[in-house]
């Protein structure tokens, strides 16, 4: 029984990092570094709580994510694709923006310096329900399948195919006719939905946008990302493990085995060994960053 | 070819070349301030307020009283330390995007230190001493993502990112563990080491943050200037930012080169963390950075990674910050935060397009001079 | 100008026709008068030196660039400015110089990339491997379609580059350059399909600047020289002689002695192979033994062994890609050797760093300025000091008066224009900025002078200027290492020319016993 909690606890803290991390992979897929997920998903998270309030329902909330989503990919695209800005400045940006314009919004729309009022979710409370009860979350099931899904899109599909290509050379791609541009765009605002996505998961089940509220985690997914080589099925895996690390960690909160920092630490530092080298090479998709 | 429409041609060319570079310089920041104007003023007008009055309380609540403008020249400082750090290794080609968990663990350094020397020993021996604990270990911090980068070719960018966040909570584990005071997440006051408040020496600033880390911070920024454009090793260094394959082949050690540049640039995050460690409070506490390393990249951006510039932007983007504070009664603070991130934004974008539109001109421009030259001059080539 | 030497025009529908193009880039006209006619079931050479604006007119057939003037005909309609997509759709493929492949995935995938054979929403692969298979036996390619072309050899990624126009229906394919990797037997193999192609009706186009090749595979020849066409003729009872006459234009006489005087008698006492024997005792470059690998792990110099005296030139011809990229950087200490050894006046390299080497007497001119020659961004003085910046150094700095002074010198001694040293080297043309490479290397105290490309993309009067250079070192008693891919000027400068074939010297000659024709094969290794 501890085992099967565990587990749907493992699963329940992954959903945000599985679709942020999806989105990461497409994103740098098609040549764009993931730097603005962390700002994507709380932009989410705040138009989700902003749809669930105005709407009355969740489903407004996960529309009102998408649509933050929306706006904030198209900031990102049109400064990296159209005015070829550098990439890693933009997304720091991006996520400054998304901090500051939540708080700022937070109280002009909610007069609240912290977080908006109780907003509606998916259900899923009690106690003793609420493992079953994620699964009645629809979020949840697209957290799950959506690194699958992109798995399958990427290695079985004509634009997975011109993806995979635009990301190692678009020059190929170019010099045969694929419109390098629109799949770029494309790309962005799938990626935007999803992360935002992973943020409106958040929010509606806390049943509210608190400040800051995805804390780090947009950059969590990221090391995911690096970790997993871009390969969605390896991804997705990284994103579990860091989901199963954090886990074991509030269920071992009061045994006090290893300090709750270091816990935290562990997806940076794996990322940071991947990419040295040291547990088999992360090489990005050749041409990441590359739109200037 | 002689004569005076060759020389009147070369020097029209010399000119265009000066100004272009010039406005290449200069333009995105201006570009960049004015989008922030207009967003500004759109943002205001969404919260039932005029413009004008906001901007002016803004100005008085900074520029226009001592306290405020301590508060400006505080924060000021912290911003020169981490935006020389952002330019820095920008100009050797690296993106430090670390300097908010290089900053932390400089002040870190310091304060570890200055708890661990004897109270009596004088500020002549003591500052200095702090001061290098702080560079040196803003520099380890540093070094770390620069030999990944030189050995591996690993992203500096990610490494940097994750840095930070490993830097942050270690030193979030230490402090938490082995050095708090009970209540809080702050160490014992330090002591020695501490630097004078500018109010120490003039009066009219009392009350207000600013202290001798200023200095400090300007000299910082004076040796940088002169480390980049007057030196051999600003030579090489900026070489392998524009062009490392032609500064290999001059001879220049590149990886050497990035991961000392990188050192270099967290010891002056490091040195921002001595502000408020030595220079205000006396005492390190967790979280004490509050984004100014990220903002150093802005105001690196806005000051073209020139260390001239890096100040004068520092001293614009301190003014905005303590402006949020001034005009948190009518206005939300984070107008200002979003303003930052506006002129971000903007001046990334401006740069590249900017850049395009006068080399186009100036391609142009010397394409029909050369015609001219040779209609002029002699037979076509 | 569009002189019709030896042929009537053609008869017949004509597969391409091209009429007075026109193509600027910012300030550099490179076609300023260029046609082409070309009828169908032809393999047509497009020929010309460097620069002389062959791969932009087929970029322009292509669809890849509009011209600014003139009319592009396929098949009788008009096609100016079309975009590479109409191209592609209406059977024109060009196979590129530099392979635009996708390293990461397989042969199959990128011969369908942009039209993938469908099942359902997903890529049918198997359909797709079968389709290029069947593509590959019906022109006589062979190639593994489920192979990652990161594993493919270059002469079997060319052949996917040829595959990818095939399987889109091209009935007009341009090749530029195709030959400059392959191997021999790659060579036979590449001009089978061509003729395959050309015998079902379809039409060759072939840039290429081997005239052995021209005469070997070729119907029909164009000639093209500085942005313009200048000459058609029949294949037939063509010479490379005619060729190269036509080719180098205004210095006929100086480039006929060059390419035509062959020294009978020295050609019957000279064996093919490399001049072997103890080194000479005024050698101040000696390379012995040398095996080097290339960025990919293959090797790109098998044991070569040579050396330079001092007061000459050694010329090494070839094209590019058979090592001599490699060769001189690890001369410079840019390249680890595998084994091997040099030695720069007797003295061992290994183990020096580049600006030790430097400081003992070696000058390098780079093939490539825009990317190792020059910081682009940096004023001409800047760029005057590279390499050299330990010079100019004082305990407090660099010393700017002195970097300042030395930049007046150079810029009026070897008349780098405009004259001003604060300029940044990206204001210049090509022609000027290479001086600032050469100022820099020759300019100064030098022993040793490695030269590759010398004169590339530089305009005449700047080619004439440095070729001066050259030789003046040569006669103060420097030993100078010329590279080049253009046969003509090496053959205007070296005393001594070596053929550097797939990494090694497969002949090296005196310059009284060589010409274009004798050192053509070499080049090509047709001869072994």
């Amino acid at each position: 029984m501890m085992a099967i909690a565990f587990l749907l606890q493992t699963l329940r803290i992954a959903v945000p990092y599985l679709l942020a991390a999806a989105g990461g992979v497409l994103s740098e897929r098609v040549g764009v570094i993931a730097l603005g997920l962390e700002g994507l998903m709380l932009s989410g998270a705040f138009g989700a709580a902003l749809g669930a309030y105005y709407g009355d329902s969740a489903w407004a909330g996960l529309a009102g994510a998408l649509a933050a989503g929306a706006v904030m990919t198209t900031i990102l695209a049109v400064a990296t694709l159209r005015f070829r800005a550098n990439q890693v400045v933009v997304g720091v940006a991006i996520n400054l923006i998304v901090v500051a314009g939540t708080r700022y919004f937070l109280r002009l729309i909610f007069d609240s310096s912290s977080n908006s009022p109780r907003v509606a979710g998916f259900g899923g409370e009690g106690v003793g329900n609420a493992m079953l009860a994620s699964f009645t979350n629809p979020v949840v099931w697209i957290g799950l399948v959506t690194l699958p899904a992109l798995g399958w899109v990427l290695y079985r599909t004509p634009f997975g195919l011109r993806v995979r290509a635009i990301g190692e050379k678009p020059e190929a791609a170019v010099s045969l006719g694929v419109n390098v541009m629109r799949l770029r765009v494309l790309g962005l605002y799938i990626a935007g939905a999803m992360a935002s996505l992973g943020g409106a998961y958040l929010a509606l089940d806390q049943h509210q946008f608190t400040d800051g509220m995805t804390a780090g985690r947009g950059f969590i997914a990221l090391a995911a990302v690096i970790f997993g080589r871009w390969q969605p099925a390896r991804v997705a895996v990284a994103c579990l493990l860091f989901a199963a690390a954090e886990t074991l960690q509030i269920q071992l909160q009061g045994a006090q085995l290893v300090p709750s920092q270091f816990v935290e630490m562990i997806p940076y530092v794996l990322t940071i060994i991947a990419l040295a080298g040291l547990v088999g090479r992360s090489t990005a998709p050749a041409a990441l960053g590359k739109t200037e | 070819m002689s004569g005076p429409s060759a020389s009147g041609a070369a020097g029209s060319a010399s000119l265009s070349a000066t100004t272009l570079r010039a406005l290449e310089a200069v333009l995105p920041p201006v570009v960049a301030l004015c989008i922030a104007a207009v967003i500004g003023d759109l943002l205001i007008l969404s919260f039932g307020e005029s413009p004008a009055a906001v901007y002016a309380l803004l100005i008085k609540g900074t520029w226009g009283n001592p306290y405020g403008i301590g508060q400006v020249l505080y924060k000021t400082t912290t911003l020169t330390c981490t935006g020389l750090a952002f330019a820095l290794a920008g100009r050797a080609g690296l993106f430090n995007v670390g300097a908010e968990g290089q900053l932390a663990a400089g002040g870190f350094g310091a304060a570890l230190l200055g708890l661990a020397l004897p109270s009596g020993l004088p500020g002549l021996l003591a500052v200095p001493l702090c001061v290098m604990a702080a560079m040196l270990t803003g520099a380890g911090v540093g070094a770390v993502p620069g030999v990944l980068r030189a050995r591996f070719g690993a992203s500096e960018v990610i490494v940097t990112i994750m840095l930070n966040f490993i830097v942050l909570a270690l030193l979030n584990w230490v402090v938490s563990t082995h050095l708090h005071l009970p209540e809080t997440l702050r160490t014992p006051d330090i002591h020695a080491g501490t630097l004078p408040r500018l109010a120490d020496w003039f009066a009219v600033f009392s009350g207000s943050a600013a202290n001798a880390v200023l200095l400090l911070a300007l000299a910082a920024a004076a040796a940088s200037w002169w480390l980049l454009f007057r030196t051999r090793s600003g030579y090489e260094l900026r070489a392998v930012g524009l062009q490392p394959d032609a500064a290999e082949y001059g001879g220049v050690h590149v990886p050497r080169v990035m991961w000392t540049s990188m050192a270099l640039s967290g010891a002056l995050a490091g040195l921002g963390g001595v502000n408020f460690v030595l220079g205000y409070k006396g005492y390190y506490e967790d979280g004490f950075a509050g984004g100014a390393g990220f903002l150093g990249i802005a105001v690196a951006l806005v000051g073209r990674n020139h260390p001239f510039g890096i100040v004068l932007s520092a001293l614009l983007f301190a003014t905005l910050s303590q402006g949020g504070l001034a005009v948190n009664a009518i206005v939300p603070k984070q107008l200002t935060d979003i303003l930052t991130a506006v002129v971000i934004l903007s001046v990334a974008t401006a740069v590249p397009e900017v850049q395009r539109q006068l080399r186009a001109a100036a391609a142009s421009t010397m394409a029909a001079l050369t015609r001219a030259q040779q209609t002029s001059g002699g037979r076509a080539s | 100008m569009n002189a019709v030497l030896s042929t009537d025009a053609p008869a017949g529908p004509l597969a391409i026709d091209i009429e007075s193009v026109v193509k600027t880039f910012g300030g550099v006209v490179a076609n300023r008068d260029a046609s082409l006619q070309v009828p169908h079931g032809e393999i047509h050479a497009l020929v010309g030196e460097n620069g002389a604006g062959k791969s932009t007119l087929m970029r322009v057939l292509a669809g890849m660039y509009a011209p600014d003037a003139g009319r592009v005909r396929v098949n009788g309609q008009d096609v100016t400015g079309w975009k590479t997509t109409e191209a592609i759709a209406a059977g024109v493929g060009m196979v590129h110089q530099h392979f635009m492949l996708v390293p990461t995935l397989t042969v199959a995938e990128n011969v369908v990339l942009g039209i993938e054979p469908r099942a359902g929403w997903q890529v049918d692969l198997p359909r797709a491997v079968r389709e290029v298979e069947a593509l590959c036996r019906k022109c006589g390619l062979h190639v593994d379609p489920e192979a990652l072309v990161a594993d493919l050899s270059v002469g079997e990624a060319q052949r996917v580059e040829i595959l990818k126009a095939l399987y889109r229906g091209a009935r007009v394919l341009i090749l530029d350059e195709p030959t400059a990797v392959l191997s021999p037997p790659e060579v036979q193999e590449l001009w089978t399909v061509l003729r395959a192609l050309r015998d079902d009706g379809g039409t060759v186009v072939l840039i290429t600047h081997k005239l052995d090749e021209v005469i070997a595979v070729s119907d029909t020849i164009t000639v093209m020289r500085a942005g313009a066409t200048v000459s058609r003729f029949a294949t037939a009872g063509t010479t490379p002689r005619d060729i190269a006459r036509a080719m180098v234009g205004r210095d006929v006489n100086l480039h006929l002695d060059a390419l035509g005087a062959v020294d009978a008698a020295a050609l019957s006492t000279t064996s093919a192979a490399p001049t072997a024997g103890a080194p000479r005792r005024d050698a101040r470059l000696v390379v012995h033994n040398l095996h080097l690998r290339s960025d990919r792990g293959t090797p790109a110099v098998s044991d070569l062994s040579f050396e330079v005296a001092g007061g000459e030139i050694l010329g090494v011809a070839g094209v590019e890609g058979n090592g001599q990229t490699e060769l001189l950087e690890a001369i410079a200490g840019l390249r680890p050797l595998q084994q091997g050894r040099i030695e720069l006046d007797a003295r061992l390299l290994s183990g020096l760093s580049v600006r030790q080497r430097a400081d003992a007497g070696l000058s390098h001119i780079p093939e490539d300025r825009h990317r190792r020659g020059l910081v682009l961004d940096y004023s001409i003085a800047d760029n005057l000091i590279l390499g050299q910046q330990h010079r100019f150094t004082t305990r407090a700095g660099l010393d700017q008066a002195h970097i300042q002074r030395h930049a007046a010198e150079q810029v009026a001694r070897f008349d780098i224009r405009p004259p001003l040293p604060a300029l940044p080297a990206r204001a210049l043309s090509g022609g000027n900025q290479q001086k600032i490479v050469i100022a820099r290397e020759m300019g100064r105290d030098f022993g040793v002078l490695l030269a590759a490309q010398p004169t590339r993309g530089v305009d005449v009067g700047a080619i004439e200027f440095i070729h001066a250079q050259l030789r003046a070192a040569r006669d103060a008693g420097k030993a100078i290492l010329l590279i080049s891919a253009d046969l003509s000027e090496v053959l205007a400068l070296a005393d001594r020319v070596a053929v550097m074939y797939r990494g090694r010297f497969v002949t090296v000659l005196p310059r009284q016993a060589c010409s274009a024709e004798l050192l053509g094969p070499y080049m090509t290794g047709a001869a072994a």
